[in-house]
């Protein structure tokens, strides 16, 4: 589409240039992938009147390991994500292979992903389930929040004016991990909902996340809670997966709308919330005999 | 006839294969003009209102915008329609739908337009929108009324009854090229217009009386069209842009985004259904009772047809003496719908199936067996009366019965093999949901009888020219139509039929446009056999020209107007008449895998069997019968716009959800040829069919998995696991 007038296109070169950029003009939208931003501006329900486009910055568009986390870039795409941190980060990735089409993957990115602050947001759930980290620029400096603080409304993140999503910390897997995503359609689609879980088999905790089943994207705290058998697995049984089900679907706070109604996301959250917690297990404890289906 | 390579029944490449492949196709929405302003329509967001005052001087005003138009500035008639013309141009003083044009604007941008149409102030008084189509058919608010009547189903005695009702959502033609078009006015006053259209002469015809200019003075010339399925049969940006050019004398570009195409095209009409169906002990129909309401929306459309499709296709190929139905298309505030896929045929189906698996259920006979033991045979009569001719491949053979076609189908369909029990993906897909938790799964058959070409009287008929000259020694043919190729393969069958009847190579296609006459829409499953004949009738002329004669001394060149067999009105009172021309049918088996705790879905195989007639090209036959059928399971699925008090819900592709290579399996296809003598190498139209069948066999799948009696489509989730919800 043709562009407005008076409308200014940066292109920054490295992040101290960006955050220049940003300073000096703290309504210019970032853009990275632009897979939910052109959206907006072909609908017209964003017009702003400059656009950062970060794609040029070196420093973004690479993932690191730092020993118990991964650091990701925040102009790190999706498709990266599935293919390359798949071992490390499973629940992630596999998040990741949800999102939108193959093409969609190869432009959109995790931090995005973020900015965006969707309560639909594929990357959410498994962050949440993780304790990730999230890591935020301005001129004045670098910021770590909390993924827990970052969600602040649909659509509304705790991110302030001038300041970058410069990379999400995500600890390392340190036992099974989890996500599965409803969707009316087999591929291609906004989740009804989704959830993903995280067991630290070594810490003996376990993680959550709710996506589309809130104003925001949610951590199920009582269902974490749950007592897990680690002593003895093979007591884990199909009331404990019934009940943990059961508090996940009670931490979300659906609404209906076209996808579908508060009533059938809560059930299908309960569902997934159970198979995930079943297959978890199964997985962490090859030798039990737990039944998985 | 002779066996030409690239002739009838081989399967050439399509000559916009590559293009359409690599992306160089261009498109209506890539036309530009240097020079050329940008249009866009303003639309009402109100269902209902009065229009009080509309003021444009804040648009005007605005640097860059060449023109504010509204109803006082529509030169000639402000109504048009494709069978009534009562949908105006632009709203004068009512608007009756969400999305109804209001304003026009032209620009130097896109982006301009857009904003200069968001200054235009109109004041509107909102009104109760009519939403309940039901409520406008008690008020005698409603296009048509068409009833069928045959023999006393009051009076007859029934073994088994299945009374139920249906409803059907309202399913979008979803074509990925939205609506465009650009304008040119020409140096005698008159316009000339590329568009992406399905009939280009009916728009001539509906554009004339509104610019205000004679027929000869308005040329249009088709473009690039991405997917029709019946959304571009009715005016879209025709009308509008034409305005726009002729008031700034300049080039005027439209194209809709996503959403206004939602909002600017027809829907599949949504039904309610309550059907009734008497049968004997042996599963034998013994009547059938419906009434039918089909919602028009604000305006006529092609709504009159429709329901007469309803009607007279409403038990489906089924014979039954006693019969009374009730059609009627409402006359609301929701969105207009008219053509789609299918046309009226697709509604009825979806519920006569539903009725023909309840009574097989309830008489404990396989659902392909109680079909076959109603199935209509050659000399079998439908319930209008007509009588159907399906003349028999095997009729030497004596003392059989009679032919029935559709026995065959369903013969060959049962001897397909079943799919693996082993799924290759399961339901939720990429979303992980089960590997294998909660799945079962399920088998359903459905049949369906389309009507091919124009019914109920319609002076159906297409025209074509054929040239033939000599080219550096080479044989050259040049074929002229204004058949619309809207990714069916029209242009190659055309090619195929020329290089058949005069043996030649090479065939070009000259531009379809108006310089030549109609070749009526393409739709109704029509264009093989009318176009197809009239480009046939026309290479045939050539081929009697051209005898004898030496091509270097210059071309031989014949037009030709194709008639099909005359059809006659439904009778008003009791339906009956010849209405139809030809009908084709076509039968799907569907094998699903549902994870019951989810309510989620993934079809494992559509099986299909459909007499074509003749394979003119198998190849695109078979991308017509894929395509139809994952329409269909669209529609079963997960296709519908969602309106609330007449405003759409959901009009884009992130919530209109659409089968993707994902949703839709593998096929297992076999083409029967029962050639119709009447047709052009004794095809039947096969576009259609297929979108008619699938529906209600993957229903009848998700039925088989779940014990649902599922009565609505599209299925969602939550009907699925309604009793399991906490």
């Amino acid at each position: 589409m043709t562009p407005p007038a008076g409308f200014d296109f940066h292109r920054p070169a490295d992040l101290a240039e960006a955050l220049r950029l940003l300073a000096a003009d703290p309504e210019a939208v970032p853009i990275a992938g632009g897979t939910d931003l052109m959206v907006a501006l072909n609908y017209r329900r964003a017009r702003p009147r400059a656009l950062l486009d970060l794609t040029g910055v070196a420093d973004l568009r690479e993932w690191t390991d730092e020993g118990a986390a991964v650091r990701i870039g925040a102009g790190v795409t999706y498709a990266r994500v599935a293919a390359e941190l798949g071992g490390v980060l499973p629940g992630l990735a596999a998040a990741a292979r949800t999102v939108g089409s193959p093409q969609i993957r190869n432009r959109a990115t995790l931090a995005g992903n973020l900015a965006t602050a969707s309560p639909a947001g594929d990357g959410h759930p498994p962050l949440l389930a993780t304790g990730a980290t999230v890591t935020a620029a301005s001129a004045a400096g670098e910021r770590l929040m909390p993924i827990g603080d970052f969600f602040t409304g649909p659509k509304r993140s705790a991110l302030r004016p001038g300041e970058l999503i410069t990379a999400v910390t995500v600890p390392k897997a340190a036992g099974p991990q989890q996500f599965l995503k409803v969707g009316t359609r087999n591929a291609m689609v906004i989740a009804v909902c989704s959830f993903a879980l995280a067991l630290d088999t070594g810490r003996r905790v376990l993680g959550t996340g709710i996506g589309s089943a809130g104003p925001v994207p949610l951590r199920a705290g009582e269902a974490e809670a749950v007592d897990l058998p680690w002593e003895a697995p093979d007591r884990f049984g199909e009331g404990l997966a019934v009940e943990f089900g059961r508090l996940v679907a009670a931490a979300a706070r659906p609404i209906d709308d076209v996808r579908a109604t508060a009533d059938y996301r809560r059930h299908a959250l309960a569902v997934c919330a159970a198979r995930a917690l079943r297959r978890a297990w199964a997985e962490a404890h090859p030798e039990g005999s737990v039944r998985c289906g | 006839m002779t066996d030409t390579a690239g002739g009838v029944g081989h399967s050439p490449i399509r000559p916009d294969a590559r293009s359409k492949t690599d992306g160089t196709f261009d498109y209506a929405s890539d036309l530009r003009l240097p020079g050329m302003l940008w249009g866009h329509t303003l639309r009402s967001p109100h269902p209902s209102a009065a229009v009080r005052s509309i003021d444009t001087t804040a648009a005007l005003a605005m640097p860059g915008v060449a023109a504010v138009l509204t109803a006082a500035d529509v030169p000639g008639a402000n109504a048009y329609g494709l069978i009534t013309a009562d949908q105006p141009v632009l709203a004068a003083d009512r608007v009756r739908y969400q999305g109804e044009p209001v304003a026009l604007i032209a620009a130097d941008t896109l982006d301009l337009a857009r904003l200069a149409a968001e200054a235009v102030a109109v004041d509107y008084e909102t009104l109760e929108p009519v939403t309940d189509p039901e409520a406008a058919v008690a008020a005698g608010e409603y296009f048509r009324y068409q009833p069928v009547r045959l023999g006393d189903p009051d009076a007859q005695a029934a073994a088994v009854v299945i009374a139920r009702e249906y409803a059907v959502g309202m399913q979008d033609q979803a074509p990925l090229g939205p609506e465009a078009g650009l304008a040119e006015p020409a140096p005698d006053g008159g316009i000339r217009l590329h568009v992406a259209t399905q009939w280009l002469h009916s728009d001539l015809e509906q554009l004339a009386p509104c610019l205000d200019l004679p027929p000869e003075r308005i040329h249009l010339e088709m473009s690039g069209i991405g997917g029709a399925f019946g959304a571009r049969e009715d005016l879209s940006v025709q009308a509008h842009m034409a305005m726009l050019a002729l008031h700034c004398g300049r080039p005027v570009k439209m194209m809709y985004d996503r959403a206004e195409s939602f909002l600017g095209h027809v829907h599949r009409h949504p039904a309610r259904m309550r059907y009734e169906h008497g049968a004997d002990e042996h599963g034998r129909l013994v009547y059938v009772k419906a009434r039918i309401v089909l919602d028009g929306g604000a305006y006529a459309s092609t709504t009159d047809a429709v329901v007469g499709n309803a009607a007279s296709l409403a038990v489906g190929p089924y014979e039954v003496e006693h019969v009374s139905v009730d059609a009627w298309g409402a006359r609301t505030n929701n969105p207009p719908c008219g053509a789609m896929r299918g046309f009226g045929g697709v509604q009825t189906c979806f519920a006569y199936e539903s009725q023909m698996d309840a009574l097989a259920d309830a008489l404990g006979l396989h659902p392909l067996e109680l079909r076959r033991r109603n199935a209509v045979a050659q000399g079998s009569k439908l319930i209008t009366g007509q009588t159907v001719d399906a003349r028999d491949p095997r009729r030497d053979r004596p003392g059989g019965a009679p032919f029935s076609p559709l026995a065959d189908l369903l013969d060959r369909l049962d001897a397909l093999p079943a799919p693996a029990p082993a799924p290759t993906a399961r339901p939720g897909g990429s979303g992980d949901t089960t590997r294998g938790e909660g799945v079962r799964r399920g088998t359903g058959y459905g049949v369906g009888l389309k009507n091919v070409c124009y019914s109920e009287g319609f002076d159906d008929h297409s025209t074509a020219s054929v040239e033939l000259r000599l080219e550096d020694g080479e044989r050259v043919a040049r074929v002229h139509t204004a058949a619309a190729e809207v990714g069916q393969g029209h242009w190659t069958l055309q090619a195929q039929i020329v290089r058949t009847e005069l043996d030649v190579d090479r065939v070009e296609l000259a531009p379809n446009d108006t310089r030549i006459g109609s070749a009526g829409s393409s739709s109704a499953s029509r264009q093989s056999y009318m176009t197809g004949g009239a480009v046939r009738a026309a290479a045939v002329a050539v081929r009697a020209l051209a005898a004898g004669r030496d091509l270097a001394d210059g071309p031989v060149e014949a037009t030709r107007v194709f008639r099909h067999r005359a059809t006659k009105p439904m009778d008003p009172v009791t339906g009956q008449g010849d209405s139809h021309v030809q009908l084709a049918l076509c039968v799907h088996r569907a094998t699903v895998d549902v994870d019951v705790e989810l309510g989620l879905v993934k079809v494992v195989e559509l099986a299909c069997v459909q007499d074509v007639g003749k394979a003119m090209n198998p190849l695109a036959l078979e991308g017509q019968i894929h395509g139809g059928t994952a329409q269909g399971l669209g529609l079963a699925l997960m296709e519908a716009l969602l309106t609330d008090g007449g405003r759409v819900q959901n009009a884009s592709f992130t919530d209109y959800l659409i089968p993707t290579a994902l949703d839709m399996p593998p096929m297992r296809i076999e083409l029967v040829e029962n050639a119709d003598p009447d047709a052009p190498y004794g095809l039947r139209g096969a576009g259609e069919p297929p979108t008619l069948s699938s529906t209600p066999a993957i229903v009848a799948a998700v039925r088989d998995a779940t014990g649902l009696p599922l009565t609505r489509v599209p299925i969602r989730p939550e009907h699925l696991t309604t009793g399991r919800l906490p």
